[in-house]
C-alpha cells in the first residue's frame, strides 16, 4: 500500500517536472505568440498590450504558478472590455484557434483513443501468437519467417509502411479507404473500415517487438524446471503453452500498457498518413503554425497518458506475481523440526 | 519374461546424443515395493535414463533397447502414448522443489489440472478434496494453507511434498525420484526421505530412486545399480554392495563418501595423540595475557546467551594454541535492511581461529553461516564488540588500510563454474589479485601462480587454459589457488566442495588440508555438510537462524553435543552404513 502511494506521488513528481519542461519552451523558443497576436503593423504599446493580455509580462515563476492553477481553476485572459475565458481543466489557450487547449485536445482525443486500442490490442494478439508459435517451432520454417518479418518491421520506418499500405488497399485494390476518420457513434462499421489501416501499419511496426520478446522469453520458460514438471505430469503441450504464457504476463502487460500510453498520446506520423484527426495530428499542425499552448498542452497530455500507463504497470505487478507483492511475506519455514529455539545456552553438563 | 512384481524393467536401454553414447546398456529392475537405487556421479548418465523412460529426452537424443513398465514396451512409443503414460502410471519427483511449479500460480491451481489430466476430475469441488487428500498424505500439517499458496511461500520440504502428493495423483504404480533431497537441508531431507519409504510400504509402489548420494542409498534404498559415463559398474542388493563392493569404482566411491563415523574417529584420535588436556586449555587464559577467553565462551554477548561451552574433556590441543590468533571476534551481529524491515542475519556470534586451525562452520539454509564469512571478509557491514583480523581491527583503519586488511583474507566460493572469468585463461585469473594490488612484476606474477598451481596439485601447464576445459573439481582448485595467492591469514570457504562429485570433493577437501599444513593459515570452513566438517575441522561452530547454539572442538561438538538442535543435526545426516550397523535392513 505505502509502496503503491510512493509510486503515485513520484508519478505525480515526472509530471511536474514536465510541466516545467515543456513551459520552458515559451522561453527557449525563438516565437513570441504575443507578436503573432499583435497583427501588423505592431506597435510596441500594441505588443506590450498583448503580452499582458496572454499574462506574459509576468515573471517566468509567477506565469508557471498561475498555468497550475487554472488546470484545477479555471482562467480568464485579459481584463475589462475584453475577456477571454478559459474552463476549470485549462491547459492553456490557442490564440490563433481561438479555442481553450482542454476543448481541442477534447475534440482530437478520441480519434487517438480509437487508433491507440485497436492497434494495441492487434499488435498484441498478433505479436503474441507469432512469437508463441515460433518459440514452439525453434529453427523450424514458421520460426525463421516470424524472425525475418519482425526484423523487417522492427526497422522499417512508418511513413514507408503506412503508404505502402495506402498505395495497396486503398488505391490499387481499393478495398479500404485511404483516410479520415468516422466516430464511432455514425456506425462502428464505418468507424472501423477507416481504421483498419492504421491499425494494422501500427500492429505490425509494434507487433514485431512482441513477437521477438515472446518468442525468446518462451524459450527460456520452456526450458524451465517447472515445465519439465508439467510436462512428466502429463499434462497436455497446450496446457504447458498455458502456464509459459502466464509467466510472461509481467513483461508483457508492461509492454502493452507502455504502448497503450505512448499510443494514446498521439502518432504523429501514422495519423499524417491516414488523415485521421487525433492528437499527434494536433500537435503537429501546432509546430507548424507555432500555436505554443497548444504544442505546451498536448505534450503535457501525453506524457501524462505515458505515465499514468506506466503507473498502472507497477501497480498491476504484484497483481501478477505475488513474489513482488512485499509486506505479504506470510509466516513461512515453519516446517523444519520444532525445537527449543530460545534457550540455547541450557548447558546440561 | 517379466514376474508380475517386477514393475520396470529397463534392458540394454541405449541413449545417443550427437552420436555420443550417453548410457550405454544399461539393465535395471525396479519391483513394487521396493526402492532401486540408481548412482552415480554427474555426467554418469543416471538422470538421463530417467528422462529416456519416461519419454522426456532431449529431442536430439537418440533412445533404443527395452524399457518396459508393467510388460509394455515404453520406446518407440509416439509423443501422445507417451504422455498418456506418464499421465496414468509414472509420477515423477525431480530436485529442485523451489523451480519444480510455476511461480505465479497457486499450489491449488496447478492440482486442479493435474487432476483434470490424471483422474479425469472435473469438477473444482472434488478436484479441492482429492487435493486435500494428497497432500494430506505426504505429512503436510495444513493442507489447505499449502493450497492456497504460492509456492515462494512455501519451504523447500514443503514444496517437495507438494511435487511429490502432485506425482502420487492417479495413483501410479512406479514413482521416479530424481535426486528427490540434494537441494533440502539435512533435517529435511531425513523427512522426505523417511516419507519415501512409508509411501512404498503403504502404496506398494515401486521407486526408482536417482541419487549421487551413497548416504541416501545406505538410508532408503533396496537394490542398488551403479552407473559410471553410462555403464553398469555394479547391480545389487543394497547391503551386499556397501558391505562388500565388488567393482573397484564402487569401492573408491564409497570410501570416498565423509561418513560422520569415521570422522568422530578421526576427531578423538587426534584430539588422543596430541599431548592436549582438557585442564591446559582452560588454565590459558590466565597465563596467557592477551587472550580473553577460548573460542567457546568468547561468544558469550551482553545481552546474555553464553554460547554453550566450557572446554570439555578433550579439548584444544597444545600444539594449536601456542599458535597466534588470527580471528578474534565477539558478539557480530549483522543486519539486511530490506523495505518494510529489517532481517537480523546474525545475533551475537563470535569466533576464535589460530594460524593453522580449520573452524567448520556448520547450518542450514538461512543459518546465516554465509554471512558470517562475507561479515569477515568486509563485504557485508558488521557491528562487533571485538573484530581482530591478525592483531588489526579494519573498522579502526582507513580507507586504504581497511583493504590491506582484507586482502589478508581469502576466499572461495560454492560454485567454480560461475567465480571464474569464462573468457580469462586459469593464469590470469590466479594471478589476477596480484595484478590487482600493483607493483608486482610479471615474472614474480608467474612464478607465484605457477606455485600456487602446485600448491592445489595441478600442472604448471594449466596456466594458459580456460576454466570450460577443466572439471569442476579442478576448477574449484584454481579457485582455491587464487584465493591464496596473496598469501592470506585467513581463507573463508563457503561450501567449497558442495557442487562437486563425492570422489572430488574427498580429493579437494585433501588438497585444502595439505595447503593449510603447508602454508598455515587459519580457514573458516562453511557447510551444510556436517560429515564433511567433521573430517576435516578442528572446532566447530553450529549456527541456526543466526545464532551460535553450540560451539567447541569437533570432538565436543559432534562427540558429544549438547544442544538439542546439533542432535537432531547429526541424527539426520545419512550414512551409508547406518543399516548395516543396525542390521534391520530389508535387502535380501
Amino acid at each position: 500500500m505505502i509502496r503503491s502511494l510512493q509510486r503515485v506521488v513520484r508519478s505525480l513528481g515526472v509530471l511536474l517536472v514536465v510541466v516545467g519542461l515543456t513551459f520552458a519552451i515559451f522561453y527557449v523558443a525563438p516565437i513570441d505568440p504575443a507578436l503573432r497576436m499583435c497583427g501588423k503593423p505592431c506597435s510596441p504599446e500594441d505588443l506590450e498590450a498583448a503580452r499582458g493580455f496572454m499574462g506574459f509580462d509576468q515573471p517566468w515563476w509567477v506565469q508557471l504558478g498561475t498555468f497550475l492553477a487554472a488546470i484545477f481553476t479555471g482562467r480568464t485572459f485579459g481584463s475589462a472590455d475584453v475577456v477571454v475565458e478559459c474552463a476549470a481543466p485549462c491547459l492553456g489557450y490557442s490564440f490563433q484557434l481561438h479555442q481553450s487547449v482542454t476543448e481541442l485536445l477534447a475534440d482530437r482525443f478520441p480519434v487517438s483513443l480509437s487508433i491507440a486500442l485497436g492497434a494495441v490490442a492487434l499488435q498484441a494478439v498478433l505479436g503474441i501468437a507469432a512469437g508463441a508459435l515460433a518459440a514452439r517451432r525453434q529453427g523450424g520454417i514458421l520460426d525463421r519467417v516470424v524472425t525475418g518479418v519482425s526484423v523487417i518491421a522492427a526497422s522499417a520506418p512508418a511513413f514507408v509502411v503506412g503508404l505502402l499500405a495506402v498505395v495497396v488497399f486503398a488505391l490499387r485494390l481499393g478495398i479500404l479507404p485511404s483516410g479520415g476518420y468516422q466516430p464511432f457513434s455514425e456506425g462502428p462499421l464505418e468507424w472501423a473500415r477507416h481504421l483498419v489501416l492504421p491499425w494494422a501499419t501500427l500492429a505490425f511496426l509494434n507487433g514485431a517487438i512482441y513477437a521477438r520478446l515472446v518468442r525468446s522469453s518462451m524459450i527460456e520458460q520452456l526450458g524451465l524446471d517447472y515445465v519439465r514438471t508439467a510436462r512428466a505430469t502429463g499434462l497436455s503441450e497446450r496446457r504447458i503453452d498455458g502456464y509459459a504464457l502466464r509467466n510472461l504476463a509481467l513483461p508483457l502487460t508492461t509492454l502493452i500498457a507502455l504502448d497503450i500510453g505512448a499510443l494514446l498520446g498521439g502518432t504523429v506520423i501514422t495519423e499524417r498518413i491516414f488523415g485521421q484527426p487525433g492528437l499527434g495530428a494536433l500537435l503537429l499542425d501546432a509546430t507548424a503554425t507555432a500555436d505554443l499552448p497548444v504544442i505546451v498542452g498536448t505534450t503535457l497530455v501525453g506524457s501524462l497518458l505515458i505515465v499514468l500507463a506506466n503507473l498502472s504497470a507497477d501497480l498491476a505487478r504484484p497483481l501478477l506475481d505475488r513474489r513482488l507483492a512485499v509486506g505479504r511475506r506470510s509466516s513461512r519455514r515453519p516446517s523444519t523440526p520444532a525445537l527449543p529455539d530460545q534457550n540455547p545456552q541450557e548447558n546440561p553438563s | 519374461m517379466s514376474t508380475p512384481d517386477e514393475l520396470l524393467l529397463l534392458h540394454d536401454l541405449q541413449v545417443r546424443i550427437a552420436g555420443r553414447s550417453i548410457v550405454t546398456g544399461l539393465d535395471l529392475t525396479v519391483r513394487a515395493g521396493r526402492i532401486t537405487a540408481l548412482v552415480g556421479e554427474s555426467g554418469s548418465g543416471k538422470s538421463m535414463t530417467a528422462l529416456a523412460t519416461i519419454g522426456l529426452q532431449p529431442r536430439s537424443a537418440q533412445v533404443s533397447g527395452s524399457a518396459r513398465l508393467g510388460g509394455e514396451e515404453l520406446v518407440g512409443r509416439s509423443a501422445q502414448e507417451m504422455r498418456r503414460t506418464r499421465s496414468r502410471e509414472i509420477g515423477m519427483i525431480f530436485q529442485e522443489p523451489g523451480q519444480s511449479l510455476s511461480p505465479v500460480m497457486k499450489v491449488s491451481t496447478g492440482f486442479r489440472h493435474v487432476l483434470a489430466v490424471r483422474e479425469g476430475i472435473r469438477s473444482r469441488a472434488r478436484a479441492a478434496a482429492r487435493t486435500r487428500e494428497l497432500l494430506t498424505s505426504v505429512g503436510l500439517p495444513d493442507p489447505d494453507r499449502t493450497a492456497a499458496s504460492y509456492p515462494h511461500e512455501l519451504s523447500g520440504g514443503e514444496l517437495q511434498r507438494v511435487v511429490i502428493a502432485l506425482a502420487l495423483s492417479g495413483d501410479p504404480s512406479l514413482l521416479i525420484a530424481d535426486e528427490p533431497t540434494t537441494a533440502l537441508d539435512v533435517t529435511v531431507q531425513r523427512g522426505i526421505l523417511d516419507l519415501l519409504v512409508r509411501l512404498v510400504d503403504e502404496l506398494e509402489i515401486g521407486v526408482l530412486l536417482i541419487t549421487h548420494d551413497m548416504g541416501v542409498v545406505g538410508e532408503i534404498a533396496d537394490d542398488v545399480v551403479v552407473l559410471k559415463d553410462g555403464d553398469v559398474v555394479e547391480t545389487g542388493p543394497v547391503r551386499r554392495l556397501l558391505a562388500a563392493p565388488e567393482a573397484p569404482y564402487t569401492q573408491a566411491l564409497l570410501s570416498a563418501v565423509p561418513r560422520l563415523s569415521e570422522s568422530l574417529e578421526r576427531v578423538s584420535s587426534t584430539a588422543a595423540d596430541r599431548p592436549a588436556a582438557g585442564g591446559a586449555a582452560a588454565d590459558r587464559p590466565a597465563a596467557d595475557g592477551d587472550v580473553e577467553g577460548t573460542a567457546a565462551n568468547s561468544a558469550d554477548g551482553p545481552g546474555g546467551e553464553p554460547a554453550a561451552l566450557a572446554d570439555g574433556p578433550g579439548g584444544e590441543p597444545a600444539a594449536l594454541a601456542a599458535e597466534p590468533l588470527v580471528v578474534r571476534v565477539e558478539s557480530l551481529s549483522v543486519e539486511y535492511h530490506r523495505r518494510g524491515g529489517s532481517h537480523r542475519a546474525l545475533e551475537d556470534v563470535g569466533m576464535e581461529i589460530r594460524r593453522g586451525e580449520i573452524h567448520g562452520l556448520v547450518g542450514e539454509s538461512g543459518s546465516g553461516k554465509s554471512t558470517w564469512g562475507k561479515a569477515l571478509a568486509g563485504l557485508v557491514p558488521a557491528q562487533a564488540r571485538t573484530l581482530e583480523l591478525d592483531g588489526v581491527d579494519p573498522r579502526t583503519l582507513g580507507a586504504a588500510g581497511r583493504r590491506a586488511a582484507y586482502a589478508r583474507v581469502g576466499l572461495v566460493f560454492q560454485d567454480p563454474a560461475s567465480s571464474l572469468n569464462p573468457r580469462r585463461t586459469v593464469g590470469w585469473s590466479i594471478g589476477e589479485p596480484l595484478q590487482l594490488a600493483g607493483n608486482v612484476p610479471r615474472t614474480e606474477i608467474a612464478r607465484r601462480v605457477k606455485h600456487a598451481l602446485d600448491v592445489v596439485r595441478l600442472p604448471a601447464s594449466y596456466t594458459s587454459r580456460l576454466p570450460h576445459e577443466l572439471s569442476g573439481g579442478q576448477r574449484q582448485r584454481v579457485s582455491i589457488a587464487r584465493a591464496l595467492i596473496l598469501e592470506p591469514a585467513l581463507l573463508i570457504a563457503d561450501e567449497p566442495t558442495s557442487a562437486l562429485d563425492v570422489t572430488i570433493q574427498a580429493h579437494v577437501i585433501e588438497v585444502l588440508r595439505d595447503a593449510i599444513e603447508a602454508t598455515r593459515f587459519a580457514c573458516v570452513f562453511i557447510s551444510h555438510d556436517l560429515a564433511v566438517v567433521g573430517s576435516l575441522a578442528d572446532h566447530v561452530t553450529v549456527l541456526r537462524r543466526g545464532r551460535a547454539v553450540e560451539q567447541g572442538t569437533a570432538g565436543e561438538v559432534l562427540g558429544d553435543p549438547q544442544h538439542e538442535y546439533t542432535r537432531a543435526l547429526l541424527a539426520s545426516v545419512p550414512d551409508p552404513a547406518r543399516r548395516l550397523r543396525e542390521g534391520d535392513g530389508t535387502a535380501a
